[in-house]
């Protein structure tokens, strides 16, 4: 199911959490609302889920106006930052609980509630409760709950947000891999880069309740729209009036045409890359990234002095 | 040392202001023997009088109930003006004296007050009668339910809820399914706290009944009629059930309620 967001602008008081965004999800797409803190993508996915009303602007779902549609009839399944799981329920009755609404047969209930366990790895699981769970434990049976009955739209509000770094990987692995065998519409908030690139083949970047760019996650990297975009996505610094990505700068021993000089400051060296930090004359600061062979071969080191040059970097009006 | 000189203080005080009364009830009901305490209890005027309690409590205990939850989602949940001062206005039962409450219930339904002018000329009696009786206990039973459901729902957030709205489930469903699974034992123990004080009315009620013996006779006043006319004896005895029953209700609580909530 296709979604159509128009001109949806959302205020909190004295708070303008979304002014005049408009944004167009695919049907079968997978794509990241990806922005800072306070930059509006959580209460975006809300109000295409109905748990929020925007001030204006409409909702389009499967090009049908949905704007004043409650949550519970516009079929879209989602899962919460904190899981909102049933405490008084066990994990079977959690993930049973959307067909149950439905009045489905109880031999259907039992029988896709025993798929979406095994789905979710949750197979020997489905008589405890919640808090006999751990954090991914829990998640997990919250996206079965969300897919259980079916939903034509998938939303995540920063799904794996609250999981230790392990679990949060398997967990993106995992997605990516049941919205390639699904095709549910699938949108999810973050706002760690990497997770939006690395899951997403759409990545809407967000911020201050306005949307910055709209593009795969490669063109994100390559050609980001403003400022804002290349300092967000990856890292990048900010060398004279142009941007330079960290690996877009060449280090040289001795001065060249197009070379400025600079001090090297630090020198971290983090497994197979050496990042060092470094010092212009005129006392901007930034990163260099290198790979091991190369820092080795320059022998560097921090009170060294030499000359740098960008290889690709950009301007923004 | 420290620790159990503060667990003796703790217990001391259960015992002289809590325990030491209730045992002296026990102790003085039984002062003639169990034969003169029985004849004192099926005295017919008693019996009715706590068959009046139960009424009144069997009424108010509902109601209050009901509002108590209704008020508490009200509070916590719709964010509208005036939460705050529904929130205040809840309590002020705990804070005015019975008696107070029973006054203005008097200058209301009295026969030259507001509402009383209106129910006298359609023939229906409030003062000295039953329904005076109940509005009464209603008043001074409301807070605690809501009371004891605010904090409760506070804690327990609307994210469920929303979780339950996204997957199909309307307002009312929700609310049967989810939000009062959640809550229940707040309300439980509101309920039980309900009940304990219409059980033990007597300033607002004494004030509005009349206090017509075998007619608008509660318990309560029934140990003060009994105290009155010297048969001490009964007034212990009156005394001992309502401890009794009010103390079976917290016990069958504790008894039902988990030792831990499951919570995450």
């Amino acid at each position: 199911m296709s979604i159509q967001i128009r001109d949806v602008s959302k205020r909190f008081g004295a708070f303008q959490a979304l002014s005049g965004v408009s944004v167009d999800v695919e049907s079968g797409s997978l794509t990241a609302l990806l922005g800072p803190s306070g930059s509006g993508k959580s209460t975006l996915l809300r109000i295409v889920a109905g748990l929020e009303r925007p001030d204006t602007g409409e909702i389009l779902l499967a090009g049908s106006d949905a704007t004043e549609l409650a949550p519970q009839k516009r079929g879209v399944g989602f899962v919460f930052q904190h899981y909102a799981a049933f405490k008084h329920m066990t994990v079977r009755d959690n993930i049973g609980f959307g067909l149950k609404i439905r009045k489905r047969p109880r031999n259907e209930i039992r029988q896709r509630v025993q798929e979406l366990l095994e789905l979710v790895q949750l197979q020997g699981f489905g008589d405890r409760f919640p808090a006999q769970l751990s954090g991914g434990q829990r998640q997990r049976m919250a996206l079965a709950r969300a897919l259980a009955p079916e939903p034509k739209v998938l939303l995540l509000d920063e799904p794996f947000g609250a999981l230790d770094a392990r679990v949060r990987a398997e967990l993106r692995l995992w997605l990516r891999r049941l919205h390639s065998e699904a095709h549910t519409t699938t949108v999810f908030v973050t706002h760690d880069q990497e997770e939006a690139m690395e899951v997403a083949d759409r990545v809407v970047v967000m911020n201050h309740g306005r949307v910055e760019q709209v593009s795969g996650p490669r063109e994100l990297y390559d050609a980001p729209a403003n400022e804002f975009v290349m300092s967000f996505v990856g890292q990048a610094n900010r060398f004279g009036s142009s941007w330079v990505r960290p690996h877009d700068l060449r280090v040289r021993l001795a001065p060249g045409e197009s070379t400025r000089e600079a001090l090297i400051e630090r020198v971290a060296h983090l497994g197979f890359e050496v990042r060092a930090e470094l010092v212009r004359d005129d006392g901007e600061r930034f990163t260099v990234q290198l790979t091991r062979d190369e820092a080795e071969n320059l022998e560097l080191a921090s009170g060294q002095i030499v000359y740098v040059e960008p290889t690709r970097e950009r301007t923004f009006a | 040392m420290r620790r159990y000189s503060l667990r003796f203080v703790a217990l001391g005080y259960l015992l002289l202001v809590l325990l030491g009364p209730l045992a002296m009830i026990f102790w003085r009901a039984f002062d003639r023997g169990a034969g003169h305490l029985w004849t004192s209890l099926s005295d017919p005027n008693t019996v009715h009088a706590f068959k009046i309690t139960l009424i009144v409590a069997a009424i108010a205990v509902p109601l209050n109930t009901v509002f108590g939850v209704v008020c508490a989602l009200a509070i916590v949940r719709r964010r509208f003006r005036g939460a705050g001062l529904v929130n205040a206005i809840v309590d002020l039962p705990l804070a005015l004296s019975p008696v107070v409450v029973g006054l203005s219930l008097f200058l209301l339904y009295g026969r030259t007050g507001w509402f009383g002018h209106w129910f006298q000329a359609h023939g229906v009696q409030i003062l000295f009668a039953l329904p005076s009786m109940v509005i009464a206990t209603v008043f001074v039973s409301l807070p605690f339910v809501a009371r004891e459901v605010v904090p409760t729902l506070r804690e327990l957030g609307d994210e469920q809820e929303q979780a339950a709205h996204t997957l199909g489930a309307s307002g009312w469903t929700t609310f049967w399914r989810i939000t009062l699974p959640s809550i229940r034992w707040a309300v439980i123990y509101g309920v039980v706290l309900t009940t304990a004080r219409c059980l033990g009315e007597y300033g607002a009620v004494a004030v509005v009944s009349g206090h017509i013996e075998g007619q608008t006779e509660t318990a309560t006043l029934r140990v003060q009629d009994a105290y009155e006319n010297f048969d001490v004896p009964g007034a212990y005895g009156i005394s001992l059930v309502l401890a009794v029953m009010s103390v079976v209700v917290l016990v069958a609580m504790t008894f039902f309620k988990p030792n831990q909530e499951v919570t995450a």
